[in-house]
Parts: C-alpha cells; structure tokens; sequence
C-alpha cells in the first residue's frame, strides 16, 4: 500500500547531467548566489574593519589575512574541483562535467593570482619583500600556471572531445601539487607562517578576527558558485548550439 | 571602533597602501570576472537566437 509513493517522486539527480536541464537549474540559481556573495561580503568586511582589533605585532597590515587565505583556500580547493569534473568527464564521457571543469579553471586561476597578490602586498611590511622563493609561494605559483596550462591546452585543441581528454590528463597530473602546497609550510622551512587555522588545535587568532575571514571565505564560496555558473550558461550554449533544445529555446525567445 | 576619523581609516596604521592594494585588486578582478562571464554568455545566446531564427525564416 506504501510502495508506490516510493516511486512516484524518485529523486532523479543525474536529470541535472542533461546540459538542457542543468543550464535551467543554474539559471534560477545564479541570482541567489550573487545574493549571499554581497551578504555575506558586507558583512565579513565590516567584521574585518570595525569589530576586529588592530593586530598587537603586525598593526592593520594583518587585516589583508580575510581576503587572502580565503582566495588561497579557494584556489586549492577550484582545482580539485576542476580536476575532479574533468576526470569524470573523461571516463565516463560526460560533456556536463568536462564543461564545468572548463567553467571553473579562470575563477580558480583569478584566486590564485588575488592568493599571490595579496600575499605579495603582506609580504613587502611582513618581511620586507614582496617575493621570495620559498616552499610555499613557489607551489602556489605552480598552481596558478597549470591553471593558465589548463585553458591554454583545452583551448587549442580543436576537437573538443580531444581537448577535454587532454586537459583532464593535465589536471588530473596537477592535482598532486595541492596537497603539497597545503602542507609546504610543514614539509619545509619556509618564510611563510603555518597554517592559521588547523584541524587539531585552537585557532591563533581573535574570534572576531576568524568569524571576519569564515565570513568572507563563505562570501568567495557564493561568488565562485555565481561566476562559475554563469560561464557554464555561456559554455552550454557555445557548444550546444547546433542542438534541438537550444533551437527551440531560441526560438521562443525571439517571439517573445 | 578602530577609527575616529575617515583619514585614519585610510592610513590603516601606516599601512594603507598595503591593505588597499590588496583589496582594490580583489574588487577590481571580481567585479570583471563576472562582467566578463555574462558577456559570453549573452554573446553565445545572440549568436544560438541569430543561428535558428534566421534558419527557420528561409
């Protein structure tokens, strides 16, 4: 007597890997994404310039820490992402997946270039420079290169099945420089702090200097879900143009 | 409050340039990464509306 409500609403997830469904689902949750991105920025910068003290050592040059290790954490975490949509696009001839890991390469290069910059710009009143060679800037130099090799080789494929395949091969390699960054400040002696914030003890720091920089790192979250959906949007209709649903979305736009 | 006055929020203890520096680069890449986005995707979506209405004209 009960059976049929099992099936009658079964909850069909891998309907979102047709790209027609996907771009529709993502339409409607774009604009709530940038939402929460302002949100929680105006929130987290106001907790980071006004609630948060001046750091007793460091002064305010510290307050560059709520957006830089948020950027860093981001550009890790994009690539595994990245790498891990592309591998599944590859063994299992997804599009849907190798078009996301297409749409997240630029946001995560952007965060390794902002992770770099501002580490540069903390960096020059730290220690007095605004690069050295050290363990940890290097690796995160890396990850912004294989970024940039990623979109450069997907992009100079033409076959675009090829292209995938090829970029899912280099991301996949690449991924293995993620743990070694996360942990180059352990591994090596480096100029580089540790990690501010460790799964095993208390955070070093004030709690309204953290809740401003969790803030902020959930603020890139909503921002990353945003840009990278809208590009995925962009990618969907460049590569599924020739297709009937985006024939018939197209046509009904235009009578309207 | 930190600051008492808007000048001193500027000057960030010395440190304006460095703090600025970084967040007016993080302001400047996230507002043109997303500028940037949905101009391709309204491009492609100009190019896919162009490519199958004037198909079904002719």
């Amino acid at each position: 007597m009960t059976a049929p409500t099992a099936t009658a609403a079964p909850l069909r997830l891998f309907n979102f890997a047709a790209p027609s469904r996907f771009y529709a689902l993502i339409g409607t949750l774009v604009p709530w994404c940038w939402a929460a991105t302002v949100l929680l920025a105006v929130a987290g910068l106001y907790m980071g310039f006004f609630v948060a003290p001046t750091d007793a050592t460091q002064g305010d040059a510290y307050r560059i820490i709520f957006i830089h290790v948020p950027a860093a954490w981001m550009s890790m975490l994009l690539y595994l992402v990245m790498a891990g949509w592309a591998g599944i696009g590859w063994a299992f001839n997804a599009r849907m997946a190798s078009m996301l890991a297409r749409a997240i390469a630029p946001t995560g290069a952007m965060f390794a270039f902002l992770a770099l910059w501002t580490g540069s710009f903390w960096g020059k009143p730290a220690w007095g420079t605004w690069w050295v060679w050290d363990a940890r800037l290097t690796t995160e130099l890396l990850l912004l290169f294989l970024y940039l090799g990623y979109i450069a080789l997907v992009n100079a494929i033409d076959d675009l099945r090829r292209a995938d395949q090829a970029g899912a091969l280099l991301a996949l390699v690449g991924s293995i420089n993620v743990p070694v960054i996360y942990f180059s400040v352990k591994w090596w002696n480096t100029l580089h702090q540790g990690a501010t914030i460790s799964m095993t003890a208390a955070p070093k720091m004030a709690s309204t200097m953290l809740t401003a920089m969790l803030l902020l790192t959930l603020a890139f979250w909503a921002y990353a879900f945003a840009v990278i959906f809208t590009r995925t949007r962009a990618i969907v209709i460049e590569r599924e143009a020739h297709t009937s649903w985006v024939a018939d979305l197209a046509r009904g736009q235009s009578r309207s | 409050m930190n600051w008492h006055s808007p000048s001193e929020f500027l000057a960030m203890g010395g440190y304006g340039l460095y703090v600025w520096g970084s967040y007016a680069a993080a302001a400047a890449l996230m507002l043109l990464e997303p500028w940037l986005a949905q101009r391709r995707h309204r491009r492609a979506w100009h190019d896919a509306v162009q490519a199958h209405t004037s198909e079904s004209e002719s």
